[in-house]
């Protein structure tokens, strides 16, 4: 029997969990005070997952860059893989929030989507 | 995306600009609502001298960031119509247009956000709900007069403007302490940024600061930077805190160190910057518990840059060119329970009042001072309506403000907040009389809960908040029991990591909570809540100890 004693990330509240584990199966979860923490202490332990959140560059907007996130969490060890694949983009604006910009990044089954609006820059007017 | 800025307002003179600022307003289905604040605003004039534009607005909202934006919603919603946030940058949403991480809005909205999209979600209702707006507009001053709040506003486009508003929410947040503050040796080279401008740097202008980093300190910011730096290509090299313990949030060490094995070092600190044109290195040691370095134990890193987070101070020019009482603590305003600082109708929330390490709860704060500034404009309004001067009904509210004045004020009430004295107010237009029985200072703090009192209600004097055992300050520093919610909601932070204790609520002595916390950090704000009714069914009393126990 192993005993793993975590922090629950699932909000900033940070829970201490301790998780039993026999045969790296989960057989109890403690600590926890919502079912999210109990859902994290269990998966922390046989397939942890994170959201990753970066910026692109984007041409043609109002900002140079918008940010990122994949929709859902995906395995820890596929963060250095969705980086990679997140460095290669350049966006053409419009993009609005929820916009998916990569799908199934990185063979995650996690979308790529943007997390704010850039809008198109005006065409600069001319001089009367 | 429409803007619904004041942007055509700007060159007109008198009612014509007001009316440009009405056709360049698109509304929303809620845009009748806000006509009543475009008329307000076509009570603007133009200055005689040197092109001053004037502004009549109900409320003005200093910041157009998270505390801001929820504060003038809350407003809005509560009735307010012509509200008007100034806010200095190009945009709404403030640092959280930065804050491209997740984990905002699990209280607020359920679901874990970033923080363009947290910022997204009240921007839209700030734009449904038709509330004006001017981006790019610096606020310099504040004063008190006798007619309203004189804010004294620049921008490129409108020039100078001098705003008239009957209330004012202050909500220009913090900023982060440079390394003049540090007293670090070692030239100025280029390479040492504080977290947030790196992270304004990597995550909106697309620019690494370096390559090879060390941080100092371990506030959030700079966890999230040190992972942030790292999934860019960077090397962290460590993250040094001078204290025994982090400062951040625990799922930031697990998120952000753990998770790509970046060392915290801590009770260390940088005692040596190396280079003279760019950062070459930096020398660490560890201090004692005193903070004083302990020789030998000196470790040189190589690197090109280092991100300091060693604190955010809240940016409080503006209060404290008002005049407003601050706390030596929190080095923001003292408030009472509606976030009424100490100057009359001017409102504070978010980390302009004290640092927050959760926008959720700036959100809630936030309404909380909103709400409290739909009230107060609804009072004036009342007394307005019924011939009433104004200032004397509201005098009063000035010596309720600081913890040293209510102290005394608390203290010369309980006598006159006997049974005898508490009687109960008929409410409407009576709320507005000016106080005639109140002989000073020290009494008029029941006066004007008597007179001020909402509704049918016993009445109870002010009652201080004290910071006991452990606790290093809290928020507000007083309740006015007649004006308190159903319950009243007060943030706290405690002075060391502490295990195993109990978060206690005395009143006057008699503890009436006692809640178990496995753990306690200075990194994490702390609340509980007090019930109304405990308060107003204890006549006389004039403390509320929040401490930690064994």
């Amino acid at each position: 029997m192993e005993k793993r004693e975590l922090t629950c990330i699932g909000c900033p509240l940070g829970c201490h969990l301790t998780v039993t584990l026999e045969n790296r199966q989960v057989t109890s979860v403690e600590g926890y005070t919502c079912k999210r923490g109990k859902d994290y202490g269990a998966k922390e332990c046989t397939h942890p997952e994170r959201t990753v959140t970066s910026s692109v560059p984007v041409t043609g907007g109002t900002l140079p860059m918008v940010s990122v996130k994949t929709a859902k969490d995906i395995p820890k060890e596929k963060i250095r893989d969705c980086m990679e694949a997140i460095h290669s983009l350049h966006i053409q604006a419009p993009v609005r929030i929820g916009t998916v910009l990569l799908e199934n990044i990185a063979g995650t089954g996690a979308d790529l989507v943007a997390t704010r609006n850039v809008p198109e820059k005006p065409a600069p007017t001319s001089l009367p | 995306m429409e803007m619904r800025r004041m942007d055509g307002a700007a060159r007109g003179a008198g009612a014509a600009e007001s009316a440009r600022v009405a056709e360049n307003s698109t509304r929303g289905a809620a845009g009748a609502e806000i006509a009543g604040a475009e008329e307000n605003l076509a009570r603007s004039v133009e200055a005689g001298n040197a092109g001053v534009k004037r502004l009549a607005v109900g409320l003005a909202v200093i910041g157009g960031g998270p505390a801001g934006l929820a504060a003038a919603l809350e407003a809005a919603k509560q009735g307010v119509r012509d509200i008007l946030i100034l806010e200095r940058d190009n945009v709404l949403g403030g640092i959280l247009n930065q804050c491209i991480h997740n984990g905002f809005g699990l209280h607020t909205f359920q679901e874990e956000l970033t923080g363009p999209e947290y910022a997204a979600r009240f921007v839209e209702q700030v734009e449904e709900l038709g509330i004006l707006y001017r981006l790019e507009t610096m606020v310099t001053d504040i004063r008190a007069t006798e007619y309203g709040k004189e804010i004294t506003a620049v921008s490129r486009k409108d020039g100078l403007t001098v705003i008239c508003a009957q209330a004012v929410i202050l909500a220009m947040g913090c900023r982060e302490r440079p390394r003049g503050a540090l007293n670090i040796p070692g030239f100025r080279p280029a390479g040492i940024y504080s977290a947030g401008t790196a992270q304004r740097l990597v995550n909106m202008e697309g620019q690494m600061p370096g390559r090879e980093v060390v941080i100092l300190g371990s506030g959030d910011i700079g966890l999230i930077m040190a992972r942030r730096m790292t999934l860019e290509g960077a090397k962290v090299k460590a993250v040094a805190e001078v204290m025994p313990y982090s400062g951040g949030l625990k799922r930031n060490i697990v998120q952000c160190l753990e998770d790509y094995g970046i060392p915290l070092k801590l009770s260390t600190t940088v005692v040596r910057i190396h280079g003279k044109e760019r950062v070459e290195g930096v020398t660490l040691a560890k201090v004692d518990e005193r903070r004083n370095t302990i020789p030998g134990t000196e470790e040189f890193f190589a690197c090109d840059t280092l991100l300091l987070s060693v604190g955010l101070i809240p940016e409080n020019e503006l209060t404290e060119g008002l005049g407003a009482e601050m706390s030596g603590c929190t080095h923001g305003p003292v408030v009472n329970e509606s976030m009424e600082t100490s100057v009359e109708g001017v409102f504070a929330c978010g980390n302009v009042l004290h640092v927050h390490d959760l926008v959720d709860y700036v959100s809630q704060e936030a309404a909380m001072a909103g709400r409290a500034a739909a009230v107060y404009l609804g009072e004036k309004a009342g007394c307005a309506e019924h011939g009433m001067p104004v200032s004397g009904g509201h005098a009063s509210r000035e010596s309720v403000a600081g913890a040293e004045n209510a102290k005394t004020a608390a203290a010369g009430q309980g006598e006159l907040a006997a049974p005898g004295h508490g009687m109960p107010v008929s409410g409407g237009h009576m709320d507005c009389e000016p106080i005639t029985g109140a002989e000073n200072a020290k009494t008029a703090a029941t006066g004007q809960d008597e007179l001020a009192a909402p509704g049918h209600e016993p009445v109870v004097p002010a009652v201080l908040v004290i910071p006991g055992a452990h606790v290093r300050y809290t928020v507000p520093s007083f309740i006015r029991p007649s004006y308190a919610d159903t319950e009243t909601l007060i943030r706290f932070r405690v002075d060391d990591v502490l295990q195993d204790r109990c978060v206690c609520v005395s009143l006057d002595g008699e503890q009436i909570l006692r809640r178990k916390k496995r753990i306690l950090a200075p990194g994490e704000m702390e609340q509980v809540t007090i019930k109304k009714t405990d308060l107003i069914s204890r006549p006389g009393l004039t403390e509320i100890t929040i401490s930690i126990e064994a």
